[in-house]
């Protein structure tokens, strides 16, 4: 118990956050990515193909898109496309996942709808989507949604079985409100789960998307990648790949690995 | 059929169960609780004892309300809605909540924002207020844990095993802090406890079970002033209660 108190404040606590950043694990990645655009050159270089631009030329491209707003503007689309179908799979398959979890009879019940629903081919549903309820908004973010939404469903479920059912006895003793059980009790246990659905979500609905507006939209990055298709234009094909790819990494590194930092500084913590 | 009624003022906690059974997996139904009846009064120490397995933790979760499914009637004490600080026999501290965090968390509403200066520093806590519940020894979690049940001012306090699997040391420091806090502020205690020269050293009334199905054997009565109950006084306790209940450890 002593050793807890050495060096500590009036609070009883410390910091454990490392004084200077490390810098090592980023260099890594910066030398890795030079690496594989240098191999990327000298591959364009020895064979030179119209069907494999060297890195420059696609970064010129993306540069021109850029600077003239198209990219931009069809990314912003795309982007907005992947929000809203991210949110209502991870909302409606969580809440149907956390009732199945807690409702065995309701489950095997339902469990054969999950299973036919987790085989059914993106493509299907898209073009079902699309026949049923003609080519819109609604029908190309709900297509996107319900394809993911089976997944969200079983890790939310596996997550509901594992909830230690002596936190929730703890919340009744102690008249804990509905908001409070849910904050304070219930999604700090389904959190782990809840990462690991909207990480392979995120993803999964972002090339689903692509497909999406390839087929029944006339904006966003898989309109603009089916366009160039037409043309042959394979610069601008990875131009929009790699701008899309680069504002996801810039999401998992400024939004979702910070959120998930702070969700588990307990656990850090925790000897 | 059952009633969960508490009763405004009425301080006494009443036990009247007349039947508890569960299910077996290979069908049939196992009665575990049959014509228990028993009562603690207000502020008083009641400790509860019997063999493994008699359904003494079955009994805790009946009057906090946990289980529902029995023929009986439980009448908390306190008036409108009691309140009950519960003890498990584990911590049960949300371990993603500061320590402070989780006793906050238990407060009614009418407690919020009290300070809970005195407290932690009654249990020795006050130190460890910002650390989560990973970071603590069992034996500062199960401080904790107590400081989470005396924060809400109880009507009822509930002990199930609160200092089992602690070094004796330890346990013994605990019990003196349960009563150092206990005497500041007195409430009706129910305790669950195997041991019973813990349940000498703290109750005023020690009350028997059978095993299952049970019901209660017997109650024994301690009149010694706890202050006086030094090692040679707890023996001769204990020799007399050997003597009326020969069956007990």
């Amino acid at each position: 118990m002593s050793s807890f108190l050495l060096g500590t404040s009036s609070q009883g606590r410390t910091d454990k956050a490392a004084p200077g950043r490390n810098w090592g694990p980023l260099l890594t990645v910066a030398a890795s990515i030079v690496v594989l655009a240098v191999a990327w050159q000298l591959t364009a270089t020895l064979w030179p193909s119209r069907a494999f631009p060297p890195p420059l030329d696609v970064l010129r491209v993306m540069i021109r898109e850029t600077a003239s707003g198209e990219i931009p503007y069809h990314l912003a689309i795309t982007l907005c496309r992947v929000a809203a179908a991210f949110l209502l799979a991870i909302v409606i398959g969580s809440a149907i996942g956390i009732f199945l979890g807690s409702h065995p009879r309701a489950d095997r019940f339902l469990d054969p709808w999950v299973i036919l629903s987790l085989n059914v081919p993106a493509l299907v549903v898209i073009v079902l989507a699309y026949i049923w309820f003609g080519l819109n908004e609604v029908a190309a973010i709900g297509a996107v949604a319900f394809n993911k939404i089976p997944n969200v469903i079983v890790t939310m479920r596996e997550g509901t079985r594992a909830l230690d059912l002596r936190y929730a006895d703890m919340a009744k003793v102690y008249r804990f409100g509905a908001f409070a059980r849910l904050r304070h009790v219930l999604l700090p246990q389904l959190q782990p789960y809840l990462a690991a659905a909207s990480r392979s979500g995120i993803s999964l609905i972002w090339k689903i998307v692509l497909v999406v507006e390839l087929l029944g939209r006339s904006n966003g990055v898989g309109f603009q990648i089916n366009l160039y298709f037409q043309l042959f234009d394979v610069a601008a094909i990875l131009a929009y790949t790699l701008a899309f790819v680069c504002v996801m990494l810039l999401i998992e590194i400024l939004l979702v690995q910070p959120l998930e930092h702070a969700s588990t500084r307990w656990r850090r913590r925790a000897t | 059929m059952n009633t969960l009624q508490p009763v405004g003022a009425d301080a006494r906690l009443e036990i009247e169960i007349r039947r508890k059974s569960f299910e077996a997996s290979r069908g049939g139904s196992i009665d575990v609780l049959h014509d228990l009846d028993f009562a603690v009064e207000q502020n008083e120490f009641a400790c509860l004892i019997g063999p493994s397995g008699c359904g003494k933790t079955t009994t805790l979760r009946l009057l906090l309300g946990l289980d529902r499914d029995f023929e009986g009637r439980i009448k908390l004490p306190g008036a409108g809605e009691p309140r009950i600080g519960m003890v498990f026999q584990e911590p049960v501290l949300l371990p993603w909540r500061t320590v402070e965090e989780n006793v906050r968390l238990a407060l009614p509403k009418a407690l919020h924002g009290r300070s809970l200066d005195h407290l932690f520093d009654a249990l020795g806590l006050g130190k460890m207020r910002a650390f989560y519940p990973g970071e603590l020894s069992l034996g500062l979690a199960r401080r904790a844990a107590l400081a989470r049940a005396l924060a809400i001012e109880p009507d009822l306090l509930v002990l199930d095993e609160p200092f089992v699997s602690l070094d004796e040391a330890t346990a013994q420091q605990l019990r003196h802090l349960l009563l150092q806090v206990w005497s500041e502020r007195p409430t009706t205690v129910l305790m669950v406890t195997h041991n019973l020269q813990e349940a000498i050293m703290l109750a005023d009334r020690i009350i028997v079970l059978s095993p299952r199905p049970s019901h209660v054997v017997g109650s024994f009565l301690i009149r010694v002033p706890r202050q006086s109950r030094n090692a040679q006084v707890r023996s001769d306790i204990l020799r007399s209660f050997h003597e009326r209940f020969p069956t007990q450890l």
